[in-house]
């Protein structure tokens, strides 16, 4: 397998979509995390918050997106990981997961990261450190 | 409104890094790497057991910090930050509690919107702090107005 320590200034880890965001995803992590906001779930709480639908949780999107550094371990692991949540995510929408290499040491590895929907929009964006064992 | 909030801590909660927690999360987030959940994977890995993900400490027990009176509806969750000194071990004990970190106020084409830092922390039963998760919280002119009647 690849190891994390070959990625270089500007690469990226392999990008993951994920499939259509349903309902019971959102029931699922609701569930798991215990965050039962009915704006995530049920359709007349999220209009009467002023929504046009039920929106994914931000944590959703955000613990998705740690999955591209899961792989990887055995070599370090998260130590700093950052985001805004800058747009909404809705039923069906399709997110990209990404990370691409910022800045590189032989300690850490910084990476830009962020899961942009279908029409290119980036709804998560943010940063995360790997750091790298000895 | 909780500038006078800065600084106020709820008392620690014991946690445990529940096995069957941390699986169903790791499925609800798409992660269902072994090293979460299979024993096995766990033991050959360089931790010698299984591992949460960075996102879990969502589900710990942070406490309620007295005083601090959040609205129910109408919260923007803005930013979110997690620090680790290592990854969390499935099984162990965390002592868990939360701080208020900052409240400031911004004009923007929204109106006035105030700016909640939530910092939860989680420490060992040494009292060594192995994570925080810091939350950002975004509540609007309106909301704000409902609440100060």
């Amino acid at each position: 397998m690849t190891t994390i320590r070959e990625w270089q200034v500007g690469q990226s880890l392999p990008d993951v979509t994920l499939a259509p965001v349903s309902r019971l995803d959102l029931i699922k992590y609701a569930g798991a995390s215990g965050d039962y906001n009915p704006i995530h779930t049920i359709d007349e709480e999220a209009k009467k918050a002023g929504l046009p639908g039920i929106i994914a949780h931000g944590m959703w999107t955000m613990g998705n997106l740690a999955k591209l550094f899961t792989p990887y371990y055995e070599e370090g692991f998260v130590q700093d990981y950052f985001v805004r949540f800058q747009s909404m995510v809705f039923l069906n929408d399709v997110i990209t997961l990404k990370a691409t290499v910022k800045e590189k040491d032989d300690k850490a590895i910084r990476f830009a990261v962020a899961a942009v929907n279908q029409h290119g929009k980036e709804v998560v964006k943010g940063e995360a450190v790997f750091l790298l064992y000895e | 409104m909780y500038q006078n909030d800065i600084g106020k801590r709820s008392a620690k909660v014991k946690n445990v890094v529940e096995r069957g927690a941390v699986k169903k999360f790791a499925e609800a987030v798409g992660d269902p790497n072994p090293i979460y959940w299979d024993e096995e994977t766990g033991k050959r890995s360089r931790y010698g057991r299984n591992i949460a993900p960075p996102t879990f400490p969502r589900v710990f027990d942070y406490g309620v910090i007295e005083g601090l009176t959040l609205p129910s509806k109408g919260l923007i969750h803005g930013e979110q930050r997690f620090h680790y000194e290592r990854p969390l071990f499935v099984g162990e004990e965390l002592y868990c509690y939360a701080e208020v970190k900052d409240y400031y106020e911004k004009q923007s084409s929204m109106g006035l919107l105030g700016f909640l830092v939530i910092a939860n922390n989680g420490e060992d039963a040494d009292g060594n702090l192995i994570f925080t998760s810091t939350s950002t919280i975004i509540i609007n002119e309106a909301v704000r107005k409902a609440m100060s009647v």
